[in-house]
């Protein structure tokens, strides 16, 4: 069983995603150490890329600032081996194809799994182009995680049989971004998920608030928020690991209220 | 030469969001009944001759040959189509399809501005609704384009992230079709993108090298020896080389915005300068960073400033079948006044792309040698720019 399934037994998981060297890397140190202090059961990385097509404009801007920064994958693998020295939550990539193709996917991957990473997110590979992924990650114990769409549909059995460490729910339509509310019939998806795979699930894009958090709780295994911390991250910058802390704090006290 | 998964050898594919995939599925199932379809094709070949003025003129440049003095030169005249070039071949399939699937707006992205016209144009047309992303770069170099999309009832969107041009305002599209798929369809301007896009819009524009092999067995009775055109995504190329593909005598030759010089960061020439990646949902040649992040391309000419090139010439260029060749900002803009002054012809930047490497070719050939060269489309949005490049200061 992968460290990721150990994510999900905290009660309902919290997934918080930041983009690495926004605003530098030392920051995004601080802002992991205080996620997993405030009870994040996993942690996505967000590698930036220069054309995040999946991404609304509050992570496109976090994309720009890091790349501005001078940040590459290399000194993000860095960074990785050295936080492994005291982080043990589990943590995925999350990038996009060509940052992995580009690199060498095999490269790519043994450095992950040397690194102590976890999983791997890539929004621009579907069902039927993770082959080429997908099996380099499982031969280094890395989990190659798959996405649901709200326009899934006839696709949901076929991907979550196939799902490895968890399955990532698109909660609506479009890119990345906060929302006021999210109209999926999301129960009816992950009710189709869960009769194909035991691998947990958990809902990502959208979400900004405890109440929201809570809701979509009610119907997953966990879920996930990028842009607003992204956005506090944008607003306080090399301070911004106590207030990402604190929304952290929060956010887990509401998915999983009994585990706090 | 497309297999089921979309590949042209190791290229293409569907490197997109899930949320996208089964609008996908769904263009690709309407396109495979369609393509088929009698009435459909009926449809589509009475607008192409009646709204498009189609057949296109090929026609005998004897002034430009005279003055070269090699081979025999003929222009294939996308120009002279219904809206200015070649786009509009394209867009009236796509079009006619998005409506017969039922949908009833269309989104597209645009560089120099003629997809986007083609696309307001047809929206117009067929009562649809039309948004068209543009770099916000592009709006300004193409000012013109804009009020023309506009005063035919579309919205344009400046893109403004990243290098707010053709890249960005792909991207862009992207965004908004994964935010709204039921109504709408996205009416992809090249032959790039996740299949089935390459493939559709290589059929739509393939009408070019049909008519091509059709006018010159017409007016030589032989094949020619040379076929060529601008490549940015590749759509007028790959119309152009299409049915040429099987006929191994005629030499096919994309020529790629060199922007300042392949030798400088400021090019948009892929194939000369770019790397196998992945991209705007496929596997091709992309200008890139060592880590894989895409390059900030620059060419003068707005339709060829693309970090990419579509995965059918990616394929061609791997086998060997085509030649891609980079031509620089000053030779483009030398051919665009070359072209205007010996034929009278005013050709569109990107064309004068291609014009550019026949004036370096045919020279060199025997006086019974044939060149076909494609005019993509015509100039006059590009006056203002080439006059400003020159040192005039003259606004739209």
């Amino acid at each position: 069983m992968s460290k990721i399934r150990d994510a999900f037994k905290n009660g309902k998981a919290f997934i918080p995603f930041i983009t690495c060297g926004d605003p530098d890397l030392e920051t995004t140190g601080k802002i992991v150490r205080e996620m997993a202090a405030a009870g994040a059961d996993l942690i996505e990385l967000g590698i930036p890329f220069s054309d995040p097509t999946a991404e609304g404009p509050v992570i496109q801007g976090a994309n720009i600032r890091a790349l501005a920064g001078g940040i590459t994958t290399d000194k993000i693998f860095a960074f990785v081996r050295e936080l492994r020295k005291d982080v043990t939550v589990p943590l995925v990539f999350m990038t996009y194809a060509n940052v992995v193709f580009s690199y060498g996917i095999e490269r790519f991957v043994k450095c992950c799994a040397e690194a102590g990473m976890d999983g791997l997110i890539l929004p621009d590979v579907p069902f039927e182009e993770k082959d080429e992924f997908a099996p380099i990650c499982k031969a280094n114990g890395i989990d190659f995680i798959s996405l649901i769409a709200p326009t899934s549909e006839n696709r949901v059995a076929m991907i979550a049989k196939e799902a490895e460490g968890f399955v990532y729910l698109v909660s609506s339509l479009g890119v990345t971004g906060m929302r006021a509310e999210i109209r999926t019939d999301l129960e009816a998806i992950t009710a189709k998920i869960k009769e194909n795979t035991d691998v947990p699930c958990a809902i990502g894009f959208g979400i900004s608030t405890p109440e929201q958090a809570a809701e979509l709780a009610g119907c997953a295994d966990g879920v996930i928020v990028g842009s607003a911390i992204v956005k506090l991250i944008a607003e306080h910058g090399r301070e911004a690991a106590a207030p990402v802390g604190a929304f952290v704090r929060a956010m887990k006290a509401a998915v999983s209220p009994t585990d706090q | 030469m497309t297999n089921p998964n979309g590949r042209f050898g190791i290229h293409g594919g569907q490197y997109i969001p899930e949320t996208l995939m089964n609008a996908v599925i769904e263009l690709e199932t309407a396109y495979n009944h369609y393509k088929n379809d009698p009435d459909f094709n009926a449809e589509l070949e009475t607008l192409f001759n009646e709204y498009a003025n189609r057949p296109s003129r090929l026609y005998y440049a004897e002034k430009l040959t005279k003055a070269l003095g090699g081979a025999k030169i003929y222009l294939k005249r996308e120009d002279l189509n219904h809206t200015g070039a070649h786009k509009i071949n394209n867009v009236l399939g796509q079009a006619l399809l998005a409506k017969k699937m039922g949908k009833t707006r269309l989104i597209a992205e645009t560089g120099a501005g003629q997809h986007g016209v083609a696309t307001a144009t047809a929206a117009a047309l067929m009562g649809m609704e039309c948004v068209v992303f543009m770099g916000e770069e592009d709006t300004k170099r193409q000012a013109l384009n804009v009020y023309r999309m506009r005063l035919l009832g579309a919205e344009v969107i400046p893109v403004t992230s990243g290098t707010a041009t053709l890249k960005d305002a792909v991207s862009e599209a992207m965004r908004e079709w994964t935010n709204r798929i039921d109504d709408t369809h996205y009416c992809l301007g090249s032959v790039m993108g996740p299949h089935p896009f390459p493939t559709i819009v290589r059929d739509f524009q393939a009408v070019i090298s049909k008519e091509i092999k059709q006018q010159i067995m017409e007016k030589e009775g032989r094949l020619p020896d040379v076929v060529m055109a601008c490549v940015g995504g590749g759509s007028n190329a790959i119309g152009t080389f299409y049915h040429f593909i099987p006929d191994e005598s005629v030499r096919l030759i994309g020529c790629e915005a060199a922007g300042r010089g392949i030798d400088t960061f400021e090019t948009a020439a892929t194939i000369s300068t770019g790397k196998l990646g992945i991209f705007h949902g496929m596997k091709s040649y992309f200008c890139q960073d060592e880590y894989g992040q895409i390059a900030p391309v620059y060419s003068i000419s707005a339709g060829l400033d693309y970090p990419g090139v579509g995965p059918e010439h990616a394929h061609l260029y791997d086998i060997g079948r085509a030649e891609y060749v980079p031509v620089t900002d000053d030779e483009a803009v030398n051919a665009f006044e070359f072209l205007s002054r010996t034929e009278g012809i005013i050709p569109a930047i990107e064309s004068a792309h291609a014009v550019a490497h026949a004036l370096k070719i045919a020279p060199e050939m025997d006086k019974d040698k044939i060149i076909v060269i494609t005019i993509s489309g015509r100039g006059d949005k590009d006056c203002a720019a080439i006059a400003r490049y020159r040192g005039e200061d003259i606004h739209e």
